[in-house]
């Protein structure tokens, strides 16, 4: 019954995976961009919400109220600014500018936060869990997490397929000179969707700040994960992104139950094997814009 | 006054010129059709006009107002619409939400989804297939009733009739006139000479990026629109 | 019809591949290749040498990247891979294969180009930012297995051990002119294959894949030569690395670090170019010994640095001093002089990323 009870944490973990990557899917579905910067940031809110609940002493989720917009702002800004730049120019340009700011920001994390590990405290709901069959339980912060992924998840689509803007980006995303024509002014609609896109990786980091302990370094792995999620699930596709984020998080706990301090391993071989095999991920999106 | 007025414009792709000093004027109300072989510089003119290309020289008015220097999504709340090259419909969206995205330009007129389902039944049947998964003729019908749904003061519509078969030409012109019937200036710009003479009320022809012919429909010769059309 | 631009007789138009500021680039190029050769002898102390072969490892490095970033169009985050292949394999050959230092950095290269070989398979499956984070997923798969294998120390690392019959001054030397003669490799091996047919290929499909493909270009066969190629001098740099430390640790030679010095020397030297890296790496290493005692702030401003010069002097430093391709020591384009009296007016393959 180890097996079921590695599954089902895998599922949970997958949950804050997808949390993770639906930010970084939604910025390349729309702009073609993918943002290596995506992990630094999402650590980026972790510290900003362990900040605030070490000086202020606000609960955690009380945070998010601040770290989400904040977050939210600075993605609007980086795009305006730096990143629609990027995008005007060559196209390498986008990759190297997002990887000096990961640069950039995990080395003013490190100056400002030194390597220690730290982590954000929730008190007694870190420890708190449910009890569902006598061998598998289930920590009510990680389920908390699964839950908060498939509602972004799915708010996210609902967006994308109903809402005006939602539309506009998908038009955008399909042919930016036509939605022109239409009186779209990309630049605004780009830095729209980066600032929900970095809001969320606000949202993601403090789960995650929560969950493990964390330091400047940790955005990198932060950064693989989102994306192998993405892979695995498809381009395109924010269900299909939900999917790879269980998909690795099952993988890397059950391999780490087969192989013990392999877990992570164990995913990037699962990724690989995607890559090889279904390269276009488990669920693409059928229509290429 | 004329709704549009293009003065004297040169307009270049990179080193190459495709528009040698043309003008061309058309007042509220009317259909100009501008007629010319490939590489004449037809599209180059509407892309002009709705921003997509910029003239190096000479000037571009809208309702008096010079728009050079205003951005393509700046230029559609001024009412200016243009059904570009090839439709562009969104491959990934339906045909209606195709529409609806016209619409994000909110100008109030007699344009709406029924409005335009009416006159163009034939998209409303096929409302909800993708634009990717629509006929030819299915994507130009979209493709103006698109530009349509922002209620503009001037269509552009460029080379509707390409690649699609005459039949279904003919369909999407019979859709012209309850378009011209709401007062909307209309810019044709064709390869079919017969279909322009047809709608329009002046005609102009462009050979190597020039214009080498005016006038009314009525008042031109096959011998002269054929000399000018392939400069012989 | 109309007068060609280009005046009116055929004679009036020629064609070279190279100008004077070539032969005088490569004449000063010769002369400073010798000094370096002799400085052993001369004047160039123990330290200096060690120093120095980290200055031609970071050129080696530069111009790897720049063969994928700059000739090829393909962002790699993951190339530290190979350096650390490269600095295991110079340990795993001379001293367990038993090679000697010297004959196991080719051996070093080859295990990296042959792990470069078959990951192509998988990597060219995903491109542009994808792309680099899929190399970077690579290098971390290829460090988590590499410290699984015990006879290479695990997690711990392991030393060189093949110079310990050498004295200091002898193992420096020789560590020291391999890098010589190594720099000058990579250099005249990524200079001669850009000059070449198989080069304009290269730019072609830089610049248009499909318009290359389209000329026959083998997109996939071009692009897995390149970044063969890349691997392989990549593994050199690693293997200097361990030859010049004598020790190799996991985390640091399989470090993402190396990649943003890479990618740092490139974009500041100049993309596309076979100067600019050399440039860089000059820049990179003389920063690096003035702002080491700023920590981590020395990578938030090189982090700035980068960015301000991508996003708006994209040709690099050597962009600006050569105007944009009008000099080049190492032209690998050609120029159509209008008038053999007038100065070239066309720079073709140089940059222009």
């Amino acid at each position: 019954m180890q097996w079921a009870n590695a599954v089902v944490q895998g599922v949970i973990l997958g949950g804050l995976y997808a949390l993770l990557a639906a930010g970084l899917s939604l910025m390349f579905g729309v702009m073609r961009l993918v943002n290596l910067a995506h992990g630094a940031l999402a650590i980026v809110a972790a510290y900003l919400g362990m900040v605030l609940v070490n000086k202020t002493g606000l609960p955690p989720f009380a945070t998010l109220l601040i770290v989400v917009p904040v977050m939210a702002l600075v993605g609007w800004v980086l795009q305006r600014t730096l990143l629609n730049t990027a995008l005007n120019r060559q196209s390498l340009a986008p990759i190297l500018v997002t990887f000096g700011l990961a640069v950039i920001i995990q080395n003013l994390l490190l100056e400002i936060f030194t390597a220690d590990n730290q982590s954000i405290d929730v008190g007694s709901l870190a420890g708190a869990s449910i009890q569902i069959t006598p061998d598998i339980a289930v920590g009510v912060f990680p389920l908390i997490t699964f839950i908060v992924g498939v509602l972004v998840i799915a708010g996210l689509q609902l967006y994308l397929a109903k809402t005006t803007t939602g539309r506009a980006m998908r038009a955008t995303s399909d042919d930016r000179e036509a939605a022109a024509l239409m009186g779209i002014d990309h630049r605004n609609l780009y830095a729209l969707a980066t600032a929900i896109a970095i809001g969320l990786v606000g949202l993601a980091g403090v789960f995650l700040g929560v969950r493990t302990q964390f330091n400047p370094t940790f955005g990198d792995v932060t950064l693989i994960f989102a994306f192998e999620a993405v892979i695995i699930g498809g381009l395109g596709s924010l269900w299909g992104t939900l999917w790879g984020g269980i998909i690795l998080g099952v993988a890397q706990v059950v391999g780490a139950q087969a192989f013990p301090s392999s877990g992570v391993l164990l995913g990037h071989i699962v990724f690989l094997l995607v890559l090889a095999f279904r390269p276009t991920g488990l669920f693409p999106k059928v229509v290429n814009g | 006054m004329a709704l549009l007025e293009i003065e004297n414009i040169d307009v270049f792709y990179g080193d190459v010129q495709a528009i040698f000093d043309v003008s061309l004027s058309i007042e509220e109300g009317q259909t100009l059709a501008v007629i010319g072989a490939n590489g004449a510089g037809k599209s180059t003119l509407l892309k002009s006009i709705a921003g997509l290309c910029t003239p190096a020289t000479g000037e571009i008015r809208f309702n008096g107002e010079r728009i050079n220097d205003v951005p393509p999504h700046r230029r559609v709340p001024l009412g200016i619409a243009l059904t570009p090259e090839g439709r562009r419909i969104f491959p990934s969206l339906t045909l209606e939400e195709n529409l609806l995205v016209g619409a994000h330009t909110k100008r109030s007129g007699y344009w709406n989804l029924s409005t335009l389902y009416e006159t163009f039944p034939l998209l409303a049947d096929r409302k909800s297939r993708l634009g990717t998964n629509a006929s030819g003729g299915e994507q130009q019908a979209a493709a103006i009733a698109r530009a349509l749904m922002s209620n503009p003061r001037i269509l552009l519509l460029d080379e509707v009739s390409l690649g699609l078969a005459p039949v279904v030409v003919e369909q999407i012109y019979a859709a012209l006139p309850a378009i011209v019937e709401q007062g909307t200036t209309v810019l044709v710009v064709e390869q079919d000479v017969n279909q322009a003479m047809k709608v329009s009320d002046r005609v102009q022809c462009l050979l190597d990026g020039r214009t080498v012919l005016e006038g009314k429909p009525s008042e031109l010769s096959r011998e002269r629109i054929a000399s000018a059309f392939f400069g012989i | 019809m109309t007068t060609s631009a280009f005046g009116s007789s055929p004679a009036a138009v020629k064609v070279k591949r190279s100008t004077v500021a070539s032969y005088v680039g490569l004449a000063i190029a010769i002369v400073l290749v010798i000094a370096l050769a002799i400085g052993p002898f001369a004047f160039l102390t123990k330290g200096n040498q060690q120093n120095l072969v980290t200055l031609f490892t970071y050129i080696i490095m530069g111009t790897m990247w720049n063969l994928l970033a700059g000739y090829a169009g393909m962002v790699s985050i993951g190339q530290q891979a190979f350096i650390g292949i490269g600095a295991y394999g110079i340990v795993y050959a001379a001293d367990q294969l038993g090679v000697g230092p010297i004959a196991a950095i080719p051996v070093a290269m080859v295990i990296a180009g042959v792990v470069a070989y078959l990951v192509s398979f998988l990597a060219f499956r995903l491109s542009g930012g994808y792309f680099a984070i899929g190399t970077w997923v690579i290098a971390e798969v290829i460090k988590l297995m590499t410290t699984q294998i015990q006879i290479l120390g695990a997690g711990s690392g392991i030393s060189l051990t093949a110079f310990s019959g050498y004295k200091p001054a002898i193992r420096i030397a020789t560590v020291y002119w391999m890098a010589l003669a190594a720099m000058v490799l990579a250099i005249a091996v990524t200079y001669l294959l850009m000059r070449s047919r198989l080069g304009t290929g290269f730019t072609a499909l830089r610049d248009d894949p499909t318009a290359a493909a389209t000329l026959g270009v083998n997109v996939t066969r071009s692009k897995r030569i390149i970044w063969v190629a890349a691997a392989m001098g990549c593994g050199l740099a690693g293997a200097l690395l361990a030859a010049n430390t004598l020790r190799v640790q996991p985390d640091s030679v399989f470090s993402v670090q190396l990649t943003a010095t890479m990618l740092f020397i490139v974009v500041i030297g100049g993309i596309g170019t076979i100067e600019g890296p050399i440039l860089g790496a000059i820049v990179y290493f003389t920063l690096e010994h003035f702002l080491v005692d700023l920590g981590a702030w020395y990578l938030v401003i090189l982090g700035v640095v980068a960015i301000i010069m991508v996003l708006f002097l994209p040709q690099g430093l050597w962009g600006l001093i050569s105007g944009r391709g009008r000099i080049s020591l190492f032209p690998t384009g050609y120029r159509l002089m209008t008038n053999p009296a007038t100065p070239p007016t066309v720079a073709t393959q140089d940059n222009a990323v």
